[in-house]
């Protein structure tokens, strides 16, 4: 049903380390790899081998150039996917009652048997984290790989969202944000990670460490060589020249 | 937001449908007869295409059924069931006008109550979005209703009570730009805020995007062309929208000769203020591509 559940006891989702974030992508393949095969319609891209390519996937990554009011500029490396909200706007908008956020573990899904594929739950998503299916007219969005993490058939290190199992610099962490004492709880509060665009109200589980701060580059082996002092015939060239 | 253009065709004609139905509904236009069928005809005919239409629009329209079930949240489902109700509500309503009598009062004053429930639940689909401030605005039911019963008015040959509707419409058309102009910046929704990098001061831009082609999130959200005609289009809209016919509907004798222009006229004014609703409109995701 398109009500949103009283506050689930376990809330899952995704802390996502900007700081360690390299920007190479392996989120989004391994999400798509997964996806296209287990849990409801594939994934389709369409025109993939024409002049305008368009697919669906569950999870993008922006590159932002960020300057801080001290330091240099950095870019910041940004995964985007559902941030499975405990006020999605996504579910109550539905029609048919296709959106809904499981009262278990507070994951929001999409029964496709029951979209009619009219794309308001996309509208009233402010994170951009549900497509349209071009092939299928379904929604798709981000499952939290419902169909690994209870999977016992897999390994136990197998059981977390693909993009977390795959991520090589260890920048995902997948747990229970309700809980205080969890392994993400306790890097949201030691590393302040924060939601997205909270003014909107969305009230999202997931949550996103800051870069670390970084000061100014430290000087180099060969920096003091760059201090050239003049001596001899052009120092005394040199010091005659300020004088005008 | 993307201007599909059989969005903004049918949501306008089905809007003067359900205002014209509205109006012969509560007693404001009485006919009887041929006229009664040439009326109603034209009320349930256009209120009835938008519907269809609208099926016609979705992704898997053979399930649309299913979207009469969540009526206790969803707006769109609500729209559903005041519409199909008024056009169900009203059948005997009209067919009672075609054969020249009448009914008691009650059932077309429930039929009328169905059609204005339609028309503010199509706006509440828009108003509901905080992801789009523009919209998100008791303005937007408003001019939804006020369009659809101007429209109805223009039609039904009510020249006076016409001229007044468009003359609110073109005060409330003028109120919701420049109220919707300023809401974006001041709900306060910044790149800053979107990543979160905007803490202590710092300035973020878009350096790379996550993709190189166009995906369905971009196609929809993100209309960056023809906003550059703005100003022509809304005073166009409200020319020919609403000062124009009032001018003619008050002005000249009712008769086809007024009425046909006047309505031309407000259709086309209506088709621009309603492509501009929705290619005006920016939807807060944009901000994550450094576009609106």
């Amino acid at each position: 049903m398109t009500a949103l559940p009283p506050p689930p006891a376990r809330k899952l989702g995704l802390v996502i380390d900007l700081d360690t974030c390299v920007g190479c992508h392996a989120c989004v393949t391994a999400c798509k790899g997964w996806n296209d095969r287990g849990f409801g319609a594939p994934l389709s891209d369409l025109n993939a081998y024409g002049s305008e390519p368009s697919g669906t996937f569950l999870n993008r990554v922006h590159s932002y150039e960020v300057t801080p009011g001290a330091g240099p500029a950095e870019v910041v490396n940004f995964p985007r996917s559902c941030l499975h909200c405990d006020n999605a706007p996504c579910v109550t908008v539905c029609p048919t009652g296709a959106s809904y956020k499981r009262a278990s573990d507070g994951i929001v899904l999409v029964n496709e048997d029951a979209c009619i594929g009219c794309g308001l739950c996309a509208w009233a998503c402010p994170y951009g984290a549900r497509e349209l299916d071009g092939q299928a007219g379904v929604m798709k969005k981000c499952t939290l790989c419902v169909d690994r993490i209870y999977n016992e058939r897999l390994p136990e290190e197998d059981r977390v969202p693909a993009c977390v199992r795959t991520c090589p610099t260890g920048a995902r962490h997948f747990g229970d944000l309700a809980d205080p004492e969890s392994a993400v709880s306790r890097l949201v509060a030691e590393r302040e990670g924060y939601e997205l665009m909270p003014e909107i109200g969305a009230a999202p589980v997931n949550r996103y460490l800051p870069p670390r701060p970084r000061g100014a580059a430290a000087a180099g082996p060969l920096t003091p060589l760059l201090d050239v002092k003049a001596t001899g015939l052009a120092g005394w060239l040199d010091r005659l020249l300020e004088k005008f | 937001m993307h201007p599909a253009p059989s969005v903004i065709l049918f949501t306008v004609l089905s809007g003067a449908g359900f205002g014209l139905l509205f109006l012969l509904a509560c007693g404001a236009v009485r006919v009887f007869g041929p006229s009664a069928l040439l009326l109603w005809g034209t009320g349930y005919g256009l209120a009835g295409a938008g519907l269809l239409a609208s099926a016609f629009h979705l992704g898997n329209p053979q399930r649309a059924l299913l979207a009469f079930t969540q009526w206790r949240t969803s707006w769109l489902s609500r729209e559903a069931w005041a519409s199909a109700g008024a056009l169900m509500l009203l059948a005997p309503v009209a067919l009672a006008a075609v054969m020249g009598g009448g009914l008691p009062p009650v059932f077309g004053l429930t039929g009328a109550a169905a059609c204005l429930l339609t028309l503010l639940s199509t706006g509440m689909i828009y108003a509901q979005l905080r992801t789009v401030p523009r919209w998100n605005h008791w303005t937007t039911p408003a001019l939804f209703a006020a369009w659809a019963l101007a429209g109805g008015a223009i039609l039904g040959g009510l020249s006076y009570l016409a001229a007044l509707l468009c003359l609110v419409l073109a005060l409330l058309q003028v109120v919701a730009w420049r109220r919707g102009d300023r809401r974006f910046a001041a709900r306060g929704h910044t790149l800053g805020t979107a990543t979160g990098l905007g803490g202590g001061g710092g300035a973020v831009r878009a350096f790379a995007p996550p993709h190189t082609g166009a995906t369905y999130v971009t196609r929809e959200m993100i209309h960056v062309v023809g906003r550059k005609h703005r100003t022509k289009l809304r005073v166009v809209a409200v020319l020919a929208g609403a000062v124009l016919p009032a001018a003619l509907v008050a002005a000249l004798p009712l008769s086809l000769a007024a009425q046909v222009p006047a309505f031309v006229a407000h259709l086309a004014g209506a088709f621009a203020a309603r492509w501009l609703f929705f290619a005006e409109a920016e939807h807060v995701v944009g901000l994550y591509y450094g576009a609106r």
